[in-house]
């Protein structure tokens, strides 16, 4: 228990981190992320830049604040629609059953045949590439694996004496299902939605190295990392910075999962 | 076991239909013409005509369905745009450096991890197992292209050990080709080492809370004993999964590791194709990844019963 709470706390002190981190980049950053000074290029960190500049002569501090927005907020974005998408599908799919969950779900159990990133990438072929685009492809790529939690949740609660004493009461399904089989479906689904973050922050950082993210000079994490690479040797700087904030964001959410999943799940809990 | 084989392997029937529908639709959902879009802004109308013709777009859609599918069952996945090479083997010849990378990485990181995470589930709560843990959740967290990429200033800028650039065939020279894979094989083990550490661990507990592990302890069985003959098989099956998951999904899914290592594998194929527009090279590379990722799995369920004879059973 000791060690779920450590988790827990680290983790929700590089998530919280994160989060200020942003907040604050949007209202204010040390120069400006996209402010060229073509005299301070390639400079090493130093007490005027902290993280030191670019090969544009851009502030790294800066638009390592500013990536931390931009980053959040597609991961964020793609999340919650593929949380509320994968919800209301696996919700009716469970909830109802017949027919509809039959054939809902076999043309969901192929998509999830294709591992997240194929279907990130197909998507981007149709949705062209930007940061819109990759938020819908993230989106309906972490969808169906959202369905397949929600849906399993959803039958096992569907049998449950509440919800049977909601029917006989007289409430309509529809409000049966939101009012009592949704809120009892939620641990899993919180559970999901916390490692999600952290994959689609991976996946919005690889899309974006691979040049398919926010067109640059947008401060994206996975932008700088792609852009660093000329410069690998006179100014490694330049990718320990954005690679540092990745790999912290990612641990945070992925402590958080596993803090939440060890307090939900008691088969780990120790004997 | 012949009628549990033949009812798994029929389950794939209707997922790689789907897949086929899929990766056939793709094109056609691009917004506007896709011979447009593929020609550019310059093209003339007789040269979208033919193009449209070429792609078989002129023709109804279930008909261009059916043409294509028998197309691609019998290995014809057409010719890219750019190069005029037919897709296939284009795809194939990528899918092989792919392929290497892949299986070479997940058999070292099951290699380390399978042991070690039964030695921390043993010791639950040991500072071993705290490492254990710590360990998995730190190359869990690590982007393997910026692993790639720290790796590659490492050893190949600094120490000067391997070549910062370009890939070397196996059939041109066994030390340079193994000098150009030995980072990316490292960088990507370093990664799953983490996911399939937490599942040895996880799934090691689990069997070792069971009633006949206390029974063989009951008996004298020694531990090291109790641990390979009753514990590690018994709990390698969510393991062997994770493991059939890991290399169905990596197969198309390493382009960033391609790119910051300059390798010519399937996934870096598929990104350079999307930036070409070269819709039937994306379509070939989508079709086998999926289906490769469908018959990995398919192969990994298939072997269950070799080491779980209570599969074939129910």
């Amino acid at each position: 228990m000791m060690r779920v709470r450590a988790n827990a706390a680290i983790g929700a002190t590089l998530i919280g981190g994160l989060a200020i981190v942003a907040i604050v980049a949007a209202l204010w950053t040390p120069y400006d992320p996209l402010g060229i000074d073509l005299k301070a290029r390639l400079h090493s960190p130093s007490s005027a830049h902290w993280l030191g500049t670019d090969e544009f002569g851009r502030d790294v501090l800066s638009r390592v604040m500013a990536g931390a927005s931009a980053s959040a907020l597609v991961a964020a974005s793609a999340v919650a629609t593929a949380t509320f998408l994968g919800a209301a599908i696996g919700l009716i799919c469970g909830y109802l059953r017949g027919a509809i969950d039959r054939l809902v779900m076999t043309v969901n159990d192929a998509f999830l045949a294709f591992p997240a990133i194929l279907l990130a990438l197909a998507a981007l072929v149709v949705f062209g590439a930007g940061r819109g685009a990759i938020i819908l492809a993230l989106s309906l790529a972490y969808t169906p694996s959202t369905a397949r939690i929600v849906r399993g949740a959803a039958l096992s609660v569907r049998e449950r004496e509440f919800v049977e004493a909601s029917r006989l009461m007289g409430n309509s399904e529809v409000y049966t299902m939101f009012r009592h089989v949704l809120p009892n479906c939620l641990a899993p689904l919180i559970v999901l939605a916390t490692s999600m973050f952290g994959w689609a922050l991976l996946a919005e950082s690889a899309l974006s190295f691979l040049g398919l993210g926010a067109p640059p000079p947008a401060p994206t994490w996975g932008n700088m990392l792609a852009a660093s690479r000329p410069y690998m040797q006179s100014a490694p700087w330049l990718e320990i910075a954005p690679g540092l904030s990745i790999a912290l964001t990612l641990l945070g959410a992925n402590l958080i999962g596993d803090a939440l999943r060890d307090r939900l799940d008691p088969r780990m809990r120790p004997v | 076991m012949i009628a549990f084989a033949l009812r798994r392997t029929a389950q794939i029937i209707p997922t790689l239909f789907i897949v086929c529908v899929a990766v056939f639709a793709l094109i056609r959902l691009i917004p506007g013409d896709p011979a447009q879009a593929m020609l550019g802004e310059t093209a003339t109308s007789e040269q979208i005509a033919a193009m449209r013709h070429t792609l078989g777009l002129d023709l109804p859609m279930p008909t261009q369905f059916l043409r294509w599918l028998g197309d691609a069952l019998s290995g014809d996945l057409g010719q890219s745009i750019v190069n005029k090479l037919p897709v296939l083997p284009l795809v194939l010849d990528r899918a092989a450096v792919s392929g290497l990378i892949v299986l070479l990485a997940v058999s070292i990181a099951a290699a380390i991890a399978l042991p070690l995470g039964l030695i921390a589930a043993w010791r639950q709560n040991s500072l071993i197992d705290f490492g254990v843990v710590a360990g998995a959740a730190f190359l869990m967290s690590i982007p393997s292209f910026w692993l790639g990429l720290m790796l590659l200033l490492l050893f190949g800028l600094r120490l000067g050990w391997v070549p910062v650039l370009g890939y070397v065939p196996f059939s041109q020279s066994f030390s340079g080709a193994v000098l150009s894979i030995v980072l990316p094989v490292a960088t990507l083990a370093a990664v799953e080492c983490g996911s399939l550490l937490r599942m040895a661990r996880a799934s090691a507990i689990e069997v070792l809370r069971l009633e006949y592990i206390t029974h063989a302890r009951a008996k004298g069985v020694p531990e090291w004993r109790v641990l390979v003959r009753h514990v590690f098989p018994n709990s390698f099956g969510p393991t062997w999964t994770l493991i059939g998951l890991i290399l169905g999904h990596l197969l198309g899914g390493i382009a960033v590791l391609e790119t910051v290592f300059t390798l010519p594998g399937l996934g870096r194929l598929l990104v350079d194709s999307i930036f070409a527009r070269d819709y039937p090279v994306i379509q070939g590379c989508l079709l086998f990844s999926a289906t490769v990722y469908v018959v990995v799995n398919l192969v990994v369920d298939l072997c269950y019963p070799l080491f779980d004879p209570r599969i074939t059973i129910n």
